[in-house]
């Protein structure tokens, strides 16, 4: 009888913390990258992630993502609310516990990275109700495709080793399709929209590369050999990134930005997890390079085509998750060829087409029924005041907190949210 | 009496500061501003996005003399506030009616 592995144990649920703070770290890489009065919008639509997905994942999306099996597409209902599992409950050396609090960070990322496309101009209200559905009829099924036993992406032999499809590309194709619902930003190609705070996406790249270190390491479930190579690649991957981004930048538009740093280190995060635990560190230097360097070019696809991603998710996410999901095919230190690469793109297309279609369905429903999009006036004054009832800075005197009068707390006249 | 205008580049203001109380001025008014001249701003790249930056920040002195400090206050000003670099700002002059200050109600010079 197989007895509780502690060192296992504690490895994941230090992983599982470490994936956590991607969560807030995200939060503070896109809050810098919008405008000033937006900032705090952008840092709760990632935070409440956390609220709304860590419950939904006890009551029943571990159960559809990890508990048995419907034809390879989705789980079953029998582990609802965690019903039969205890703290003493083992899948091989491992309490199950730890592998379900592990996931739930993984499921709580994934539409978080949606947000930053979306920036400025959604209801809070309609954010809240997108992600919790999304998750539910798109996260839970695609991570049983990849990571279940039965799913029929892991199956059919997809390397996916810490989420490059099921996190990545699928949050970029689903970013794709919601922007595409909601429109363009009002003043999209017109008015500068600059970064407000860079040392803040500083900041926050910093702790998502922290944080990764738990995201793919931690996906080896134990501290083994495939843990600390991922842990190895991962640091070098998002090196050789940040170096092939500012190269291109520097050619291309003749500086080295600090945004470009970031984005870089983002991108080569993104590109090494699918990989990592599959390749050598001259791989992961060579898919980080790649990534770098085409997602650099990547984001500017949207003025281009000509639809609003704000904060460059698909440039960063959906491209870079596709590199490392399909280098990995012709890179991976075992099995590598034509026959691997194509296992890795039938995993991303099917990704990206189920995933589009379904978000795209989901946004525009609840753009008809509830309305996605914030007020006009909302936007153009920020959806701070308007949803948060709160702003990120008090810069001026005139109009600042010195003059504005006080009046008791009180549950009434507060317009809060549409 | 005389109302003097200077707008400068925002690391000159100690000195002009620091030049106007050498020469007796009582007291002065800065204000944050931007604004450009003729050499334009500058150039930003965010991702590949290039945006222009044309209104550059600056600080915007007012001082308010009598009509004989007045030329000779210009000159403290413009000596103070120059680097000989494009973008040194613009110092004017314009005519004052009247002045009053508010605490006792003087008029005129005395209230400066």
């Amino acid at each position: 009888m197989p007895t509780l592995n502690g060192a296992d144990t504690a490895f994941v649920l230090i992983s599982a913390a470490l994936v956590m703070l991607m969560t807030p770290g995200l939060a503070l890489f896109y809050g810098g990258m919008v405008r000033v009065k937006s900032a705090l919008n952008m840092l709760m639509m990632c935070f409440i992630a956390l609220g709304i997905v860590s419950v939904l994942w006890v009551l029943y999306g571990y159960s559809l993502a990890f508990s048995g099996d419907v034809g390879g597409v989705i789980g079953n209902l029998d582990a609802i609310g965690l019903k039969g599992i205890t703290p003493e409950t083992l899948d091989g050396e491992l309490p199950v516990f730890a592998f379900i609090l592990f996931q739930m960070m993984f499921a709580i990322i994934t539409p978080a990275l949606m947000a930053g496309a979306l920036a400025d101009r959604v209801k809070f209200s309609a954010w809240a109700v997108f992600i919790a559905v999304w998750v539910s009829v798109v996260y839970f099924p695609v991570a049983h495709w990849v990571w279940a036993e039965d799913g029929w992406l892991f199956k059919l032999g997809v390397i996916d080793f810490a989420g490059g499809t099921a996190v990545h590309i699928n949050a970029g194709i689903g970013a794709l399709a919601a922007v595409l619902v909601v429109g363009k930003r009002i003043g999209f190609k017109k008015e500068p929209m600059r970064p407000h705070n860079l040392p803040l996406v500083l900041l926050g790249a910093a702790l998502l590369w922290f944080g990764w270190f738990g995201f793919n390491a931690g996906s080896a479930l134990g501290p083994n050999g495939d843990a600390v190579n991922m842990a190895l690649n991962t640091q070098v991957a998002t090196a050789a990134a940040i170096l092939g981004w500012l190269i291109y930048e520097r050619i291309r538009h003749g500086a080295f930005t600090t945004l470009g740093a970031a984005s870089g280190a983002i991108a080569g995060l993104v590109a090494i997890t699918p990989s990592g635990a599959n390749v050598n560190a001259l791989g992961a230097i060579a898919i980080g390079l790649v990534a770098g360097v085409v997602c650099s070019w990547a984001v500017s696809l949207k003025y281009k085509l000509n639809y609003d991603d704000s904060l460059d998710v698909v440039g960063v996410h959906l491209v870079g998750g596709i590199i490392g999901t399909l280098l990995v095919g012709f890179l991976a230190t075992e099995g590598a060829g034509v026959s691997q690469f194509g296992k890795q793109a039938i995993g991303a297309f099917a990704v990206m087409g189920f995933t589009f279609v379904v978000t795209w369905i989901l946004a525009k429903l609840i753009d008809v029924t509830m309305g996605f999009r914030a007020s006009e006036d909302d936007e153009t004054a920020g959806v701070d005041q308007a949803f948060h009832a709160e702003t990120a800075y008090d810069f001026s005197q005139v109009g600042g907190s010195s003059t504005a009068s006080v009046s008791a707390p009180s549950s009434q006249n507060k317009k809060v949210d549409a | 009496m005389k109302l003097i205008t200077a707008v400068i580049k925002p690391h000159r203001l100690d000195e002009v500061k620091d030049a106007l109380q050498a020469f007796g001025v009582q007291g002065l008014t800065v204000t944050e501003a931007s604004g450009y001249g003729r050499q334009r701003g500058h150039t930003e790249v965010y991702r590949g996005a290039e945006y222009t930056v044309d209104l550059v920040p600056k600080i915007r002195i007012e001082v308010l003399v009598e009509d004989a400090d007045a030329e000779q206050l210009i000159e403290v000003v413009v000596k103070a506030a120059r680097t000989g670099k494009i973008g040194d700002g613009k110092v004017w002059m314009v005519p004052v009616e009247t002045a009053v200050r508010v605490r006792t109600g003087e008029l005129g010079p005395d209230a400066l």
